[in-house]
């Protein structure tokens, strides 16, 4: 117990020297505290839930601090639009944000659910998109922007592997129906817009069964 | 119609290929469209084959075998990193999608249309000494030996994409071959407005000061400038290939979305960056410039004065090789016969 929490404290201070370096400034000890509202959608652990056929809960643990705040301000001021959400980040300010998206980047991630009963067919079809792109769609391979092995790359580019496929699903479609439409320079909105019903399926079933790292 | 199709693209998936070019620019409800050029009539359209069609194909398991691993050598050229390589650069990063992309200097017409004269090197060039090219200047490099089993697979992946196209078919120009030049910026070129289309486009991936992003040893956004990138001798240091590059290519995933004008001003932009040395650097940057003035620096700002600062005038050769020239840079004659 005590060597654990030792390397903790070490990752910790590691993580907030390069997290002050980059944009958010957040104290992981009291967003520990500030979650207790989240927990009921998003887990005390981070994981959140597959919930197949509804709104699925995001999995937050392991995720880019920069990234979490930025979708926590946006959320705030509506330019990404959940009602779900809207009522919790309302009863946060703006440095319980910070304290929050440091606390959940800071978490282990655990496994990605939903994509248990994809077919060989639909895993093949959903690995092709994620790692080589469909050139002839100008589909470009979401490793290109999300970085190797879909873990996420710098503060911009969220790591997908490993996140529920049911997640993965409604924002694609999000993105296409123009629900979701925070993304910098639509850079997301564009490869969205090119995926049909099938490929979102299985890119979605593909990524959520691939081991999600930790955040550097 | 049948004018647009060589024989040997008549096959079905060849086929489907072309429609969907024409679909995904034709695609007007995407709010980012793509818009890729259109063949023009009388244009040779050839759709490379993929690696799906290499498995199914009927060709040698071992020459599948040499074939894969010329794939795997020209999406992840990193893996010769300091054998190779001394830069950052896959051939993927300027060759979009595996090589096979119109606008984005498809590489199978090298291997229908070599052997050929070059004015960059004034001599016959082989396939192999095309290759040699791009990784001697784009990857700042030492090509792996000629024949050797590097260079036999990355030539074989090259012919592979070029099935079914006739050698040297000529008479009428290839679509979407190179990075064809764009009409001339009607302001000229500007660093400043090139600076701001930069800001506003291009660094959320390669970073404000254009050295890319590198993560856990990985290269994922590739160095536009500085000591990781392309060298002062490579092609796409032209002004006018760099911005035919970004207009065709960039924003990745946004093709076409810049304007001709911004896209030669922040190839400008980028392009009045300091990068590795020429290969071919005399000792002077002003004697080397004049030396490859018409064929090449006539286009490139090297050895010119930009904010005050004379461009290429250094002995930087990126820090990571220690040689300037690689031998397999030669001159060929056949004046002994
Ligand atoms: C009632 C369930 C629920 C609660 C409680 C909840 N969330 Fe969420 N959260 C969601 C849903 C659903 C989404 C996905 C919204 C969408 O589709 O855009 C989400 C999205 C997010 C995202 C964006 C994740 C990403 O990968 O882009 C963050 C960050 C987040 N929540 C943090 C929180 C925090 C912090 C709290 C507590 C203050 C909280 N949530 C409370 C359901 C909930
Ligand atoms: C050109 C770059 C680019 C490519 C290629 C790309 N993405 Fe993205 N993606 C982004 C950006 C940027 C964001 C973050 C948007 C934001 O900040 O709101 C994002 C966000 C996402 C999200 C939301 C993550 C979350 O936690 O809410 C999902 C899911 C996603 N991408 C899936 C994919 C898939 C699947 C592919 C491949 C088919 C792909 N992306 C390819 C740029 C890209
Ligand atoms: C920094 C950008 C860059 C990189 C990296 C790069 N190339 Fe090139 N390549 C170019 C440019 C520019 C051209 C010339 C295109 C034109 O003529 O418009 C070119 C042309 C070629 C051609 C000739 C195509 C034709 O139409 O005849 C071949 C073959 C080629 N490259 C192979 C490679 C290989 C193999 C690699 C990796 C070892 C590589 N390139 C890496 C920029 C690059
Ligand atoms: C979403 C991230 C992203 C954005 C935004 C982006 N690029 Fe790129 N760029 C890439 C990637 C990734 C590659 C390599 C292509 C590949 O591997 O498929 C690349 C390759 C390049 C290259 C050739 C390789 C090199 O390093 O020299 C140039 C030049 C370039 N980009 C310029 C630009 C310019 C100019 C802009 C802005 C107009 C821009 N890019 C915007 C991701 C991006």
């Amino acid at each position: 117990m005590g060597m654990k929490s030792q390397v903790i404290t070490a990752f910790t201070i590691l993580t907030f020297s390069l997290t002050a370096a980059h944009a958010v400034e957040g104290d992981p000890v009291a967003g520990k505290q500030a979650v207790a509202v989240c927990q009921s959608c998003h887990q005390p652990d981070g994981s959140g839930m597959n919930i197949p056929g509804g709104e699925s809960w995001p999995k937050l643990a392991g995720l880019n601090a920069s990234y979490l705040y930025k979708q926590l301000l946006d959320i705030k001021e509506g330019t990404r639009k959940s009602p779900t959400m809207n009522p919790f980040v309302d009863m946060l300010n703006e440095q319980q944000l910070k304290d929050v998206a440091v606390y959940y980047s800071q978490l282990p991630p655990n496994e990605g659910k939903g994509g248990e009963k994809a077919t060989d067919e639909q895993l093949a079809r959903g690995e092709k998109l994620a790692t080589d792109g469909d050139w002839n769609r100008y589909i470009v391979p979401c490793s290109s922007c999300h970085g190797s092995d879909n873990q996420g790359a710098g503060d911009h580019f969220p790591g997908i592997a490993g996140q529920h496929a049911g997640y993965i699903a409604d924002q694609l479609r999000a993105w296409k129906s123009g629900k979701r439409d925070n993304d910098p320079q639509h850079l997301m909105l564009a490869i969205a817009e090119r995926l049909d019903d099938e490929d979102i399926v299985a890119v979605s079933a593909w990524l959520s069964r691939q081991p999600a790292k930790p955040a550097k | 119609m049948d004018g647009l199709f060589t024989k040997s693209s008549l096959s079905l998936a060849v086929a489907a290929g072309v429609l969907s070019f024409t679909l995904q620019a034709a695609n007007t409800e995407h709010r980012v469209p793509t818009n890729i050029p259109q063949p023009e009539e009388g244009q040779f359209v050839h759709v490379p084959p993929t690696m799906d069609d290499l498995e199914k194909s009927n060709l040698h398991p071992e020459l599948k075998r040499v074939i894969r691993r010329g794939h795997d050598l020209f999406v992840n050229t990193q893996q010769l990193r300091g054998k190779n390589v001394f830069n950052g650069m896959n051939c993927s990063s300027c060759h979009l999608g595996e090589g096979r992309q119109p606008f984005s200097a498809p590489v199978w017409p090298a291997a229908v249309v070599l052997p050929n004269y070059r004015t960059k090197n004034d001599h016959v060039n082989s396939l192999e000494e095309r290759i040699v090219g791009c990784f001697s200047f784009s990857m700042n490099g030492k090509p792996p030996e000629y024949g050797s089993d590097n260079m036999l697979a990355l030539a074989a992946y090259h012919q592979w994409l070029a099935k079914g196209v006739p050698m040297y078919q000529s008479g009428k120009s290839m679509y979407g071959r190179g990075f064809p030049k764009l009409p001339e910026p009607e302001k000229g070129m500007s660093f400043e407005r090139g600076k701001q289309i930069y800001e506003a486009n291009c660094s959320i991936c390669h970073a404000a000061d254009g050295s890319g992003l590198v993560q856990n040893g990985e290269v994922v956004f590739p160095p536009l400038w500085g000591d990781t990138s392309y060298n002062w001798g490579a092609g796409i240091s032209r002004n006018f290939t760099l911005s035919s590059f970004i207009k065709h290519n960039m924003p990745l995933g946004q093709p076409n979305s810049l304007t001709g004008q911004e896209s030669w001003d922040v190839a400008s932009y980028i392009n009045s960056h300091e990068r590795p040395q020429d290969p071919r650097y005399t000792g002077n940057v002003k004697e080397t410039r004049e030396k490859y003035l018409d064929t090449f620096h006539k286009y490139t700002n090297y050895g010119l004065e930009v904010n005050g600062k004379l461009l290429g005038d250094h002995d930087n050769l990126g820090g990571e090789k220690d040689f300037l020239k690689p031998d397999a840079l030669r001159p060929r004659t056949f004046s002994a016969e």
